[in-house]
This record gives structure tokens, sequence and C-alpha cells, in this order.
């Protein structure tokens, strides 16, 4: 029996309709098809660029999903998030809040902002070097994982004879300080279903060590760019060594390959996403091109990301889904409720 | 000829985390989970109400240096609740409370105009300012903002998000799939923001949204913040909920709209107000004193006593009379993360008030503060209920009310059933949504024809 692979795809590529990406129902539309093919996970990327003939701008990714939420039951939801000018108090709020609303299917994209574009937009603070921000990234993933674990799962003991709402005792002020920000209290927000969503971190081998250091540290699920299978296996040895290095399980990290994908949908030759994994053919293809690169690399599975999610979101569910289980490579099904069962990531404990 | 009656505009707040949600009752659900915010949200928009209202927490709330743990602990991030019910409603407003200080203008105008998008043009901010570092603790900001700096920031804050919701005109976007031109104009977006607090430039990366801007609401009650609600908001959310007192805070509002070149329908008046709805009025005088005395507890007396006395009375007996030490008027205060401490400006004078109110009536601690604290405002039958908010929209207490109820999240029910009925059969409610849009349901302008109309003038 072979090992499954997990799937997940990037919602951005809007291909030459991005109006319709205003619109609510042109993200609740794409993510219920992407729940119909059982995929683990789709992502909102976010960006601060000004809009140009690709873009129509982007609404908050939070809020996209969020909105998807109740419309769906199984799908996981992962915005993009990015901790440079964002408040890491709400960041953590926010994330578990969407943790909440869609029953235990929120995730994080850690991103920085680092264009020359943003800062002076959003004001506060200058442009700051790349190696500053990732480390900033650190510390507040540290920071949103303990506010998310601040409360214990049990605090809310509403006690009727004492009156007492929750057991104080199970709050916990978690003093983050670090040289960008500081956090005091528990979080306003109870734990959320997941205990902690699960944090993606997007890795390209050339990235710097504080990159690698942030993603075999922190990172539940690792978007790894990579152009040859070699690449790929060497990469991800290397990340669960360091994930080992630091105290972690290497088992509990899922490595996915980045693939930028055309599968009708695009508009001709460099319409691609960037990705150092291209591919720009019919999906039963890319299911034999996936599967090969599944088998030789030992990596757990491929984020993919469509010129346009409109016009190829449908062959992926239609056509390459299920040439994939034909291989026994995919689900038939969801077999659990929450992000972490889709990636068999265990709960944390608390 | 007589007025035409007034229309009633009604909204429900979210039971929040003081001590008007009664969470010991049986009949009391989840304050988290979003199925409660469904339930809540769905019952508002079965009884046509104009929105749903959200408050905010930055904070968890101390007293006495630990959490207070006698009110519901905890909530959901406001933003990420009202964008996952705009999924499951179809015409409720959606306002949420977003504080100016702990934010910058491009992130929260981002929000907004994402949720208006997201919603079909449902999305109202209720501008709030944070007033200590105890909060400030919790962010890059830090520290403590001065008195007099509050106001002027959350003024520039708006001024600064209006420039970024202004910043697309909304003819902008050609979307030519034959050209593949998407943009008829590259620079749309671009802003230019200088002034004391904020300094930025760029270009903002959300279109012009359903209704332009949020719909605005203001709810500080000083003097500045009058000022501020009559320049700049759409909506007060008062604390007036009384005859007397909502007549003098709408006229006292209203006559200062003309300063800024606008009409007394353009600012909504709407306090939030409690009810306590049965059959008959004497059964809701009676059910009235019960949930009174839920809400308020002997721990729970105690804790509000302290707001006053600014030391531990933990040891006194809630049933016994009240301390004769008097209030420590220090200002390092033993209530944290709680604006209500603010209203006890002598606490000296009112100690020394409360201790003679309660000699000459024989009240206990616990009977002093059921007795001085809010009584439901509106308490009766629903035709008691249904004719008094009438009487008092119709003679301008206010414009409508934002009701809080006291259970999660069924306490909507009885009024969604039987009050909003008398009030349709009055002709003074709406039985249809007028529109899409929230300014649709509040009577106001798209900010493009109020803008229009100021040009004309």
């Amino acid at each position: 029996m072979p090992r499954e692979l997990h799937l997940s795809l990037a919602l951005d590529g809007t291909g030459h309709r991005p109006a319709e990406s205003l619109a609510a129902a042109h993200w609740t539309d794409l993510i219920g098809l992407a729940e119909q093919g059982a995929l683990d996970f789709v992502t909102v990327g976010d960006s601060p660029a000004p809009p140009h003939d690709d873009s129509a701008g982007r609404l908050d990714p939070v809020a996209v999903l969020a909105r998807a939420a109740p419309l769906t039951t199984r799908i996981g939801l992962v915005p993009a998030v990015s901790t440079t000018h964002t408040e890491p108090f709400r960041t953590s709020t926010a994330l578990a809040t969407l943790d909440h609303v869609s029953e235990g299917r929120a995730g994080w994209l850690v991103d920085v902002s680092s264009t020359e574009a943003e800062a002076p937009a959003v004001g506060g603070r200058g442009v700051a070097p790349a190696a500053e921000l990732w480390a900033e990234v650190a510390d507040a993933a540290e920071g949103a994982v303990r506010l998310w674990e601040s409360w214990e799962g049990d605090a809310e003991t509403r006690d009727g004879a004492t009156g007492r709402f929750i057991d104080r005792e199970r709050l916990h002020h978690i003093d983050f300080e670090g040289p960008h920000f500081s956090v005091r209290s528990p979080s306003n927000v109870p734990r959320p279903p997941q205990g902690r969503p699960p944090i993606a971190v997007a890795l390209d081998v050339h990235d710097s060590d504080g990159q690698w250091e942030l993603a075999a540290s922190h990172a539940d699920v690792v978007l790894l760019d990579a152009d040859q299978p070699s690449t790929a296996w060497l990469a991800r040895a290397a990340l669960l060594r360091r994930a080992a290095e630091a105290g972690r399980d290497p088992e509990a990290l899922r490595v996915l390959v980045r693939a930028a994908v055309d599968l009708g949908g695009g508009t001709g030759p460099g319409a691609l996403p960037p990705a150092e994994l291209r591919f720009t053919g019919a999906a039963a293809d890319l299911a034999g091109l996936l599967a090969d690169w599944h088998e030789t690399t030992g990596v757990d599975g491929f984020h993919l990301f469509p010129t346009s999610a409109p016009a190829d979101l449908p062959a992926v569910v239609h056509d390459l889904v299920p040439a994939l289980r034909e291989r026994s490579l995919f689900r038939a099904d969801y077999t659990g409720r929450t992000l972490r069962d889709h990636l068999g990531l265990p709960r944390p404990a608390g | 000829m007589s007025k035409p009656l007034k229309q009633i505009h009604l909204a429900a707040h979210f039971p929040g985390v003081n001590n008007t949600t009664v969470w010991s009752d049986p009949r009391a659900g989840s304050n988290i989970e979003f199925s409660s915010f469904v339930h809540f949200a769905q019952t508002a928009e079965r009884a046509k109400f104009d929105f749903l209202f959200l408050a905010e927490g930055l904070r968890l709330r101390e007293q006495g240096g630990q959490i207070y743990d006698l009110d519901v602990v905890g909530r959901p991030d406001t933003f990420t609740v009202l964008a996952a019910l705009a999924a499951v409603t179809e015409h409720l407003g959606l306002t949420g409370t977003i504080n100016s200080t702990f934010n910058e203008p491009y992130e929260v105008a981002r929000q907004f105009a994402s949720l208006d998008h997201l919603s079909g043009g449902r999305s109202a901010w209720n501008v709030v300012t944070s007033w200590d570092a105890f909060t400030g603790e919790n962010f890059r900001r830090g520290g403590f903002l001065p008195q007099e700096e509050r106001y002027s920031r959350a003024k520039e804050f708006l001024a600064a998000a209006n420039e970024l919701f202004d910043s697309w005109h909304g003819d902008e976007i050609l979307a030519d799939q034959e050209t593949g031109t998407f943009l008829r104009d590259a620079k749309a977006g671009a802003f230019v923001h200088t002034g004391q607090h904020f300094d930025i430039h760029g270009q903002f990366n959300v279109p012009r949204s359903p209704q332009g801007r949020p719909v605005i609401f203001q709810a500080g009650d000083s003097e500045e913040g009058r000022e501020f609600a009559a320049s700049e908001a759409d909506a007060i959310f008062s604390r007036h909920a009384t005859l007397e007192a909502g007549q003098a805070f709408y006229t006292d509002v209203k006559n200062r709209l003309a300063g800024y070149g606008r009409r007394h329908d353009q600012l909504l008046i709407l306090p939030a107000a409690t009810f306590t709805l049965a059959d008959t009025d004497a059964e809701a005088e009676e059910l009235a004193r019960e949930v009174r005395r839920q809400q308020v507890s002997g721990a729970t007396a105690l804790k509000h006593l302290e707001f006053v006395w600014n030391r531990d009375l933990s040891s006194y007996d809630p049933d016994g009379p009240l301390p004769d030490i008097d209030p420590d008027v220090s200002d390092n205060h033993i209530s944290k993360g709680r604006a209500q401490v603010r209203m006890y400006r002598d606490p000296l004078a009112t100690a020394r008030e409360w201790r003679e109110l309660a000699a000459a009536n024989n009240w206990s601690i616990r009977d002093l503060v059921i007795e001085t604290g809010n009584r439901q405002n509106f308490i009766g039958s629903a035709e008691t209920i249904a004719r008094t908010i009438n009487e008092f929209v119709q003679a301008d207490a206010s414009d409508g009310f934002i009701l809080v109820p006291h259970i999660t999240p069924t306490g909507l029910h009885e009024f969604a059933d039987k009050v909003v009925p008398l009030l349709q059969e009055q002709g003074v409610f709406r039985t249809e949504y007028e529109g899409p849009t929230l300014r649709d349901h509040l009577g106001l302008a798209h900010p493009d024809d109020v803008r229009d109309e100021r040009v004309a003038s």
C-alpha cells in the first residue's frame, strides 16, 4: 500500500478575472469545490502590492477564509498573515477565532512584508532587512503559540456554587518579551479547537539560515520550493535533522513541494506563478509527475499554485484527484474533521 | 398635520463580558462557540433588525492583581466573527468595535473594506479609543496615550481611513478580458496622508466597497466625543436610554450637527438598552428583580463596591452593612481594564452617599449594588415594551435601541416573536428590509451622494 500524499492549493491566481475576486462567491465557490476534492487545505496569500493588471488588490485573507468557514465542514483554511506590521496579539487572536468559527480547520502561513511599497503605507516603521523580519516572525510565532496555549483546555468551569466562570489557575500570563514587541496577558480568545492551528512556512533551498531555522523550529508544514527531486530529498532530510536538533519530533513535520501548475487555465508561457517546480499540461500527466516526486523524494505531498484558480481547480478536483486515487495515493474522502487530522498531526496536549 | 411617525431602528448586542450576561442560567450557552453567534445573528435577522453589534476585547480584566472571574471571560476576535457571520446572514448589518489606539489606519481600513465586500455592503465600525497602559502591555505601541491626545489621534485615524476608503472612486475597474487590461487608471488607490499622528503614503489595495465607507459609530460621551460624533459619525452608541437623559443627549448632539453642515437625519442616536419581558407587567417586574439578583451575586456585589472603594473588600459580608473605612483615592486602581471605574470621579462622596442610602433603606452591600446599579431599561409585557420603545423614539429620546439580552444565545427570541410584530403593526418598524446594505436599513446616504450634496450646497 503506497504512502498517501497530502494535497493543498493556493487560491491566489485569478487569471484574467481579477474583478471577481472582490466578491465573496468567488472564494466560497472555489473553496467548496476544493472541499469536494477532499484537499487538505487551501491558502490565500497576502500582498501589500498596489493593484495591477493581474490583481484587483487583495481582500484581507483571514476575513476571506472566515467568510468561507461556515459554508464548508472539512477543508483546512490557511491565510497568509504577515508579522511585520501587525500586532502579534491580533494575529494570534484572529487565527484562534478562525479556528473557532471553522471548528478546528485554521492554519497560518507566516509571511513578512519586506517591500518598499508597504512600510510607508502602513507607517510606524521603516523598511527593515529581511533577516530582522524573519527573526521577528520566529518571535511572533512563539508569541502566538503561547497565547493559544495561555488557556488550558478546561479553563471554563462555570461553577455555579462559587460564581466563578473560569478556574483562573488554568489561565496563564505569557509575559513574552522580544526585541520588537512584548505581550503580557493571557489571550482574550479561549484555547482554539486544534490547540495549535498548524503553522506553515514557505521555504526555498536558497533561503537564509534564519528562514531554515524558523521552518525547523516552528513549522508544522513546510511549503518547499525545489527544482529537482534530488534537491527536495536533500532539503527534506536537512529539515528533519534540524527539527530533531531543535528538540522536535521530526515525524510531526509535513513537507509539501510547491508546484506552479497550468492545467489549461493559463494564458501561455510565462503565465505560471513563480515556483521552481512548474508544470503545464493535462491533469493525468501531472498525477504521474507528482507520483514520481512523491516516491523518489520522500516528501509528504504538494502545494499546487495554479495560474488561475477558477480555471484550473475543476481539473484538479475532477481529473487530478481521481488519477491520484487510482494510484492509491490520495484519500477517497476526509477521515477526520480538523486540519491536524488531515495532516496526521497530533493535537498538542493541554 | 401631525408629525409623521419616525421609523424605529433596532440592533442586537451579543451578550458581553460584564455582569449583564447571566451565564449561570441553565439556558445559557457558550459565548465563544460560533454556533452561538449564528443563532443570535439569525434571530436578529429573522426579526428584521438593522444590525448586530460586537464589542472588542484586548486584555482580560483584572481586579486585585487577578483575572476577574465572576463574569464571562474571553471573547473571539471581532473582525473574524463578523466575516464568518456574513456567510450565514443576508441582510443584517455587521457592526464591530475596533480600537484606534492599538492599530494603524491602513490595516483597519483594509479590514473594513474587506468586510464590506465580503458582506455585500453591511459593515460598520464603532471607533473607540483606549485609555490605559494596562491594555497597552499587549501591544507594540504599549504605553499610555494622554487624555487630550486620544481624540486627536482617533479623529486623525478616521480621517486617514476615510482617505483610504475614498482612494478608489469605483470607476477604475475596466476588466477588459479581450485586452487583459484590468485597471483604467494604474494609480488607483494612491494616497498621501501627513498629520500629527500619521505620515503615510502609497496605494490602497482594496477597491471601492459597496458602501463606499463602512457606517461609522461613535460611543464616547465626553464633550470631545460628542463633537467627534457630530462632525464624523453616522450613528452614536449611547448610554442614555431613559426618557429624560435620552432627550437631553439627543437634543444636545443633534444641535451640534448644523455646525458641521449636516442635517438631523445624518446622525442616528442608538442607546444600549436591556429589557425583561413577561406575559404581564407584574410578572415582568418580578422577573426583572430575579434577574438583577442573578446579575449581582454576593461576590459580584463586593467586587463592584471595590470599584468605588479601591480596596480589597473580600473580608466583608455582602449581606452585611457597607464598610466604615473610606475609599482609597490613589491613582493605582484595584480594577484594571474596566472603563466603568472612571464614572466615580469623587469616590469619597459616592461612598458617603451610598452609606446614607443603605442606612436609610436598611440595605446590605448586595442590596445597595442591586438598587444603585442599572435596572433593566424596558420591563413589562410585550405591549408595554413596544409602546414604551415607540414613545421614546417618537419623543426624540433616541432613534432606536441596541438591545442587550442577558441570555446567550436565545435572549432575543421573545422580543423577536412578541414585541417586533407589535411595532410592525403600529407601522413604526420594517416588515421587510428596504435594501441590501446597512446604509439602506439606517436611511443613510452613500458617501458619494453626501459629498455631491455638500459640493452642490
